[in-house]
């Protein structure tokens, strides 16, 4: 038996659909995340739960409220008409925001923490050296950062990758756009092709035990004392 | 020692209780095909009223439940969308052979929120639209039903470009509804009570008749309200809903 080739349109829609996500989340969660460990304001612990909602909120719910903000009466609806279409479900880039959504608290945590870590300390070191807070955040405060980015961006990854109800509700299972690996192990379970759906099974552990054992290395690697 | 005796009494008798109610009012766990849901909630409660007997319903795609049941899921009674899904479940030593009977021929319909867009099989023909609409043409025999039709019409390569496929019928009809997909093919049933929009009546010559048949399972063989459901299915109160819910009632229980 060979593996049919949807499998692997599948697979490699998955792939790009996570790395968008990853790469939109790290440019996006990376402020949020420094606002998040800077700010003094009382209510900046009210948008820290607002970023975590997705942890708890079922994807059903994001699911509906997003195929209700993508679809023609929302303002995915006007986004998408820029470029002569009605709705953004149904496609790859409604899939990318819904991602964005679904992972944010994924990415942003670990570099809030490893943020929080650095502690005032280095970037009033960095300050007394005539370096501007631009220069203190890039210089210092990233690198210092950087298994907090690395955290971040396995786990948004990885995230992306397992989303699944999100994806059901707003995706239309499009083969090459929309049909990602979790959707396709779906509809292979549907139609009892239960080959195909063992076999891209197989895949998704494989794939969330490496990911996990890399965590796992990563933190302890992270916990050794630093010279 | 009288202390005793009358506990034990008490608690004799509300076993005794306990006991006279099940045989009375019975549950049964029934799984339901996602387009037949709201005339299913309606027989249930019938049912209820008329039998005490409480039907406890789940709603799903065919497919799905189909695998359940093969993985030894509660379900006592099962009624599909279609008709291979409960055959298969018998040959399988899943269900009752004898049991099986078609509960309702659903009907297939074209559906756009918007009321100026649905005219006929021309909308499908001058396709104006960027979205349609259909369930797993697979897993569900109203895509099934879909794709037959489109293609019966010559219409099908055109189209294809443009489905969004819904995981049941119930998710086709939500790209709708939502308006995110301009028009699509939904149950008749879905659009019970819902004058809105606009339609067209897919004719019946151009798909295969949607049979969707019940089925009683092994679990429920010998459970008196799984069974009770199943001929209550079968009966006159239950035709009058299955009908005001857009099926076709199968001429062949009419005469049992």
């Amino acid at each position: 038996m060979t593996v049919p080739p949807e499998i692997w349109v599948s697979i490699r829609l998955t792939i790009a659909l996570a790395t968008a996500t990853t790469v939109i989340l790290l440019i996006v969660g990376t402020p949020i995340a420094w606002w998040l460990s800077r700010s003094r304001r009382r209510w900046k612990e009210a948008v820290a739960a607002v970023v975590a909602l997705p942890l708890v909120l079922p994807p059903t719910v994001l699911g509906f409220y997003l195929l209700l903000l993508l679809g023609p009466q929302g303002p995915g609806g006007l986004i998408a008409g820029l470029w002569g279409g009605r709705t953004l479900a149904f496609t790859f880039e409604g899939l990318v925001i819904g991602s964005v959504i679904y992972s944010l608290p994924f990415v942003v945590q670990p570099i809030r923490n490893a943020f929080d870590a650095i502690g005032e300390r280095p970037l009033e070191v960095a300050a007394t050296l005539r370096a501007s807070p631009w220069q203190a955040f890039w210089t210092v405060a990233v690198p210092l950062a950087r298994p907090g980015f690395l955290t971040g961006a396995v786990l948004g990854f990885a995230h992306t990758v397992g989303e699944f109800g999100i994806v059901l509700m707003i995706g239309g299972s499009i083969p090459g756009k929309t049909k990602v690996l979790s959707v396709a192990i779906y509809d292979y379970v549907e139609t009892s092709q239960w080959f195909e759906a063992s076999i891209l099974s197989a895949v998704l552990v494989i794939f969330a035990f490496t990911v996990i054992v890399a965590m796992m290395m990563l933190d302890k690697r992270l916990a050794r004392p630093t010279a | 020692m009288r202390v005793r005796h009358l506990l034990s009494l008490a608690f004799a008798s509300v076993l005794l209780c306990l006991a006279g109610a099940q045989a009375f009012a019975g549950q049964t766990n029934v799984a339901v095909a996602a387009n037949f849901t709201d005339a299913a909630k309606e027989i249930a409660a019938l049912f209820k009223q008329k039998t005490g007997h409480e039907a406890v319903l789940s709603f799903g795609s065919s497919g799905q439940f189909y695998t359940q049941i093969a993985q030894d899921a509660p379900f006592e009674v099962f009624l599909s969308a279609d008709t291979e899904r409960p055959a298969k479940l018998a040959t399988n030593g899943l269900a009752v052979p004898t049991s099986r009977f078609t509960f309702a021929i659903g009907k297939l319909v074209l559906w756009s929120k918007d009321p100026a867009l649905v005219k006929g099989k021309e909308t499908l023909s001058s396709a104006t639209f960027a979205k349609v609409s259909i369930c797993n043409p697979v897993a569900a025999p109203y895509g099934a039903a879909a794709v037959e039709a489109m293609k019966a019409l010559d219409v099908y390569d055109k189209l294809k470009p443009k489905f969004v496929e819904g995981a049941n019928i119930t998710q086709a009809y939500q790209f709708v509804a939502t308006g995110n997909a301009e028009v699509g093919f939904v149950a008749l049933s879905q659009l019970t009570g819902n004058p809105g929009g606009s339609r067209w009546m897919v004719p019946q010559n151009l798909y295969k008749p949607i049979r969707q048949d019940a089925v009683l399972l092994k679990k429920g063989a010998n459970n008196p309200a799984a069974v009770a459901f199943m001929s209550f299915l079968k009966g006159p109160e239950a035709r009058v809903i299955i009908e005001k819910y857009g099926y076709e009632f199968d001429s062949k229980n009419a005469t049992m």
